[in-house]
């Protein structure tokens, strides 16, 4: 699997210079060090797994099995039906459809205009563009609450409520200044050269960006969609003020009608759920290189 | 005639240059600075959507201070982010530290510790309000098998915080990976010279590692504070504010004012307290980092 490692793959406990230290004078000590090294992962790999395999695994018991003492963690029998009584329930695939065409229209316009921008702000000259950039960075810290009420306001106005069109549009304009931010130090680290040779040959800017400069930033295109994916798959607050009628829900949204203290069938609100946690698994685990690349940009090359 | 070809290419890199941001220009004037002054004007204003908006002037700023759930919001939202922060930076940092130990299966531990920081929060809070099950929740089942007491969870106002911070706690993944990252880029060579020095491990954890560290650090904790003074989607889904306004966080006051109570005014009011509160904590800790983060190369 693609997680960094580190160059020397070591560190102080059991670097060369501990390990020839250790070995050389204490050989149990080194081996007991190794057992709970062991222990440690184990048990705090369990408690991170533990909430997760349990809820694949209700999803798949029947109603019995969910309340059994001590917990029951194979299924037996394998109640597939859940999934099936789950969708009897609730338009979980209608809701699904909805999430799925909000979450790619809200990938392609970040991806899109965050490249754009980006280009803009790091390859041409034009008056204004660094107070232009501060500005862009300021609002980097800006939370999303402050504009929440005149935002709802506005695509009431425009008579936008109860459609994707508030989740959608706003996603083609800038993609997201942490977006831009990111492209941006990409495009940096890319030699003028470049575009400059372009430019001789007669390439106008919309070119240079499409077909020279946009696929050299490929890494960091994908991680911003991964993360896209993942922020609006996952969105509950704006759907919730957005969308209010059966049919155009979003699946975070739906699945709310899943939890419910005086209804005891926790096995169909499972399966419920995986009908939004699937995907993501599986992007995860295709993208995993992606996924963690893209944490570590945001993480390093923001600070 | 040259002259001119120049300032022709000159003009053209300008408009192209200002029809590259315009997207972000645009977009910035429609979802960033105009909701900004609409978000000024509402909050000295009564207006809930159907009725004809009425100027009142400072009251909604009065009422901030006059009305108790805004207190106990901002009070359970300090309670929340102060003990769900730094222990969410060491749990994190602790396990981006074991995860970089030189193991077995390491990566397959990497991608357990990992994998529930991408859980949407909304399943999240399926789960969780069943495993919080004072009866039959996963929980409790555990702590009867370890022959601990029992707890009731996100049913009582005492341990209702307490458990959202567990809660918080099981996401860690992201901050984690950006340690890890972190770690893996100080130079070996510095704790080798600090080996040959004769320091024991605590002592390069705390010249070598926290150090070179420190810019993660403080980024981890700008953005861990902002995003947890808007804890919203688990709070709203498993207790609604409850017990007893236990759990009743800024945004979902913020968010049953206005969405609830058509309260427009008074929200933007709250939205802009919100606001400077975290302003204020964000330009703190910039300030403060001056005196413990160490930036190679000496730039500050």
């Amino acid at each position: 699997m693609a997680i960094p490692t580190s160059k020397s793959g070591s560190n102080v406990l059991t670097g060369p210079v501990a390990r020839r230290h250790v070995r050389a004078r204490r050989p149990l000590r080194r081996y007991l060090v190794r057992t709970v090294q062991y222990v440690v992962m184990v048990v705090l790999s369990a408690i991170f797994m533990i909430p997760l395999i349990w809820m694949i695994s209700s999803s798949l018991k029947t109603q019995g099995q969910v309340f059994a003492y001590p917990p029951v963690w194979i299924p037996d029998p394998i109640q597939w039906s859940n999934y099936a009584e789950a969708l009897r329930r609730a338009p979980l695939l209608r809701w699904l459809m909805n999430t799925a065409t909000i979450t790619a229209f809200a990938i392609t316009g970040n991806v899109l205009t965050s490249s754009m921008v980006a280009f803009g702000f790091a390859r041409l000259r034009f008056p204004g563009r660094g107070p232009l950039f501060i500005l862009l960075l300021s609002t980097m810290m800006l939370p999303d609450v402050v504009t929440l009420i005149p935002r709802f306001i506005l695509f009431r106005w425009l008579g936008w409520l109860d459609t994707f069109l508030p989740l959608i549009v706003p996603p083609f304009f800038g993609g997201g200044p942490f977006n831009i931010f990111l492209v941006r130090q990409f495009y940096l680290t890319i030699p003028r050269d470049f575009d400059e040779a372009a430019r001789i040959d007669g390439a106008s800017n919309w070119q240079i960006w499409w077909l020279i400069l946009a696929p050299l930033t490929k890494p960091v295109l994908i991680a911003i969609g991964i993360f896209s994916f993942v922020h609006h798959w996952n969105d509950f607050l704006l759907p919730l003020i957005y969308l209010f009628s059966e049919r155009n829900k979003t699946l975070a949204l739906g699945l709310r009608a899943f939890i419910n203290p005086s209804d005891a069938s926790w096995h169909i609100s499972m399966a419920a759920s995986m009908f939004l946690v699937v995907p993501i698994l599986v992007l995860f685990f295709f993208g995993q290189r992606y996924f963690i690349r893209g944490v570590v940009m945001t993480g390093i090359q923001g600070r | 005639m040259a002259k001119t070809q120049l300032s022709n290419l000159r003009r053209q890199e300008m408009i192209d240059g200002y029809l590259f941001i315009a997207p972000w220009l645009i977009g910035f004037v429609l979802w960033v600075a105009g909701p900004m002054i609409a978000s000024i004007i509402l909050a000295f204003m009564e207006w809930d959507l159907f009725s004809p908006p009425k100027w009142v002037g400072i009251q909604n700023f009065e009422q901030l201070f006059t009305t108790r759930l805004v207190g106990i919001s901002l009070w359970n939202t300090a309670y929340y982010t102060f003990i769900s922060v730094p222990l969410s930076l060491m749990v994190a940092l602790g396990s981006a530290m074991l995860l970089t130990m030189q193991i077995r299966f390491q990566s397959l531990f990497r991608t357990f510790f990992y994998l529930p920081s991408v859980m949407p929060a909304v399943a999240s809070a399926v789960l969780w309000f069943w495993v919080f099950n004072p009866e039959v929740g996963l929980a409790n089942q555990l702590l009867r098998m370890l022959g601990l007491p029992e707890s009731q969870w996100i049913w009582a106002p005492e341990t209702a915080k307490p458990s959202f911070i567990l809660m918080s706690l099981w996401g860690v993944g992201n901050t984690m990976v950006i340690f890890l990252a972190g770690l893996q880029g100080i130079p070996r060579s510095l704790y080798d010279a600090a080996e040959i020095d004769g320091a024991n491990w605590w002592h390069s954890f705390r010249a070598v590692t926290l150090p070179m560290l420190s810019p993660v650090i403080l980024f981890n904790l700008v953005l861990g504070i902002i995003g947890s003074f808007q804890v919203f989607t688990s709070a709203y889904l498993l207790t609604n504010g409850g017990p007893q306004h236990a759990t009743l966080f800024v945004v979902l006051y913020l968010y049953r004012l206005g969405f609830e109570q058509f309260r427009m005014g008074f929200a933007s009011a709250l939205a802009w307290l919100l606001f400077l509160i975290i302003l204020v904590f964000t330009l703190l800790q910039l300030r403060l980092s001056d005196a413990w983060v160490y930036y190679e190369g000496g730039e500050t």
